[in-house]
């Protein structure tokens, strides 16, 4: 009876379950990069024609500013951020030990700011704010994205890819039904994408300008007629962490140029 | 805050060809969009973007709302002396901004 | 519009200057909703005068196909000299259906050495790209192409 009952459970698990697909074997994981056409790829590569290398510019010159009562600079405790930087956005969001939870690049600099610099906190999408995140971001360029090892982070991921696969708003969609599931295919003109977050904060000509991975996240969610969370939201920082440690390896190309 | 990233050549030869490229932060807001709320989002744009080598000018555009966000020139000199490249924006709502590159000709 | 073959867009240039259309122009040119290939000719007169415009000597270097149309790169590129006497004044850039035709104007001297400048432009929809060069000796010559503009997919509020 015991059985029967743990078998009826798994057959309604796997009637409700609302994806049909697996996760993209690691092999198989590409870059959005990789589906631009070559007008697109021209302007991430060159440094030149880049216009995410404005805000890396600006980043470079607020790194070395001191915005707040404390008197500090970025550069006042981390020094010279081509050698402290590197390979920090790659492990990001991060185990806040203090906090109890993890925390995004962005959060972590208005941490810094509140906590050593006494400087008030920097709007998500505000130009001060992907400046300097793009400055960091960009010293990791290059290298694979190696997510934070803190074994308290497990429940944090798992939610993400909860929040992931479960499908919302009015179209009834998951993340997944898109970019697990349909990846090779396009939407209208458009590619669909494997939703790799290797090149945050990116320039996307859709935009007009740089933005950040949670800007991304609520743009798909209005797209989908769902409520998106709020800029800094648990949720929002919890997928972040999941498509992280889903692109582990890839290698980090902020700022990344997409349409 | 607003930047610009220019691109010359430190060095070059009397009489090369050389590019020279130039982007600059700006939104060049159209004039043309609307807000959710159906308010017209007020025309904000360069409208001029003026390149001098050494004082006289070598290179200048005239810049409408179909120029995209950010704008980015990418075009040509010849390099006679050595000097200073002096690049200006200008446009909507007395934005100005300036920029310069040095040269060294042999 | 016919504009594959071109003798015919020569024609379609040179007609455009008649009093009459510049007459019409100006009473569209107060609703500017959306460029017009009528309005493409009245901004090219605006420049070119009276002059023939001559296809040719233009290189207009435009992806056939952007994936976005919010910033298409652009290399406008003449074949001259670039002597004292006999080089490039202006580049002009249009479009034909974007809310204005004007993308912009590009003013050389013969010390540019080549006569090529490249930008990003936005192309509201698909649509024809006209260049046109002045050349010192005031003849006028262009080339122009067609793109394709795919529409993003996903898009958020203004």
């Amino acid at each position: 009876m015991k059985r029967a009952c743990a078998m009826l459970v798994a057959a309604l698990l796997v009637a409700a379950a609302p994806l049909r697909a697996a996760e993209i074997p690691p092999d198989q994981r590409r870059s959005g990069y990789s589906f631009m056409g070559p007008d697109s790829k021209a302007m991430q590569d060159d440094d030149t024609a880049n216009p995410g290398m404005l805000w890396v510019l600006d980043g470079e010159a607020l790194w070395n500013k001191r915005p707040g009562a404390a008197n500090n600079a970025c550069a006042d405790c981390h020094g010279d951020a081509r050698a402290s930087m590197k390979g920090v956005a790659a492990r990001y969001p991060a185990f806040d030990k203090a906090l109890g939870r993890p925390v995004d690049l962005e959060q972590r600099i208005n941490l810094c700011r509140a906590q050593h610099q006494q400087a008030p906190a920097l709007d998500y999408e505000s130009h001060d704010l992907l400046a300097l995140s793009a400055f960091i971001a960009n010293q990791s360029r290059g290298m694979p994205i190696t997510p934070d090892g803190d074994s308290q982070l497990a429940p944090f991921i798992a939610r993400g890819h909860e929040l992931f696969m479960q499908r919302q708003g009015q179209l009834n969609l998951a993340c997944a039904n898109c970019h697990d599931d349909n990846w090779d295919k396009r939407l209208a003109g458009a590619a669909i994408t494997q939703g790799q977050p290797t090149g945050y904060p990116m320039y996307r000509l859709e935009w007009q300008t740089l933005g950040s991975l949670q800007r991304r996240l609520r743009g798909c969610m209005t797209g989908i007629r769902a409520q998106a969370y709020n800029y800094g939201a648990p949720e929002l920082v919890e997928l972040e962490l999941y498509l992280m440690s889903r692109a582990a390896g890839m290698p980090i190309e902020t700022p990344a140029v997409r349409p | 805050m607003a930047s610009a990233l220019i691109n010359v050549p430190k060095r070059a030869k009397r009489g090369d060809i050389i590019e020279i490229r130039a982007l600059t932060s700006h939104i060049m807001e159209t004039g043309y969009r609307r807000k959710a709320s159906g308010e017209i989002v007020p025309r904000d744009i360069i409208t001029s973007f003026t390149c001098r080598f050494n004082g006289q000018e070598i290179f200048r555009a005239d810049l409408f709302p179909a120029i995209a966000a950010n704008p980015y020139f990418s075009f040509f000199t010849t390099a006679r002396e050595s000097g200073r490249f002096e690049f200006e924006w200008t446009g909507d709502n007395g934005f100005s901004q300036t920029a310069s590159a040095a040269i060294t000709v042999e | 519009m016919p504009n594959q073959d071109p003798s015919a867009r020569r024609n379609f240039l040179k007609v455009a200057g008649s009093a009459a259309i510049l007459g019409a122009m100006s009473r569209v040119m107060l609703r500017p909703a959306e460029a017009t290939p009528a309005m493409l000719n009245f901004a090219i007169r605006n420049i070119v005068g009276e002059a023939q415009v001559q296809t040719g000597r233009v290189k207009l270097d435009i992806p056939p196909l952007v994936e976005n149309g919010n910033a298409v790169p652009v290399t406008v590129s003449v074949a001259s000299p670039m002597t004292a006497d006999d080089y490039v004044k202006s580049i002009h850039v249009f479009n034909e259906k974007n809310p204005q035709p004007y993308i912009g104007n590009f003013y050389l001297t013969p010390a540019s050495g080549r006569a090529q400048v490249s930008t990003r432009i936005r192309l509201a929809d698909s649509q024809k790209v006209v260049a046109i060069a002045q050349m010192s000796d005031g003849s006028f010559w262009s080339a122009s192409v067609d793109v394709v503009v795919t529409l993003a997919a996903c898009t958020e509020e203004l």
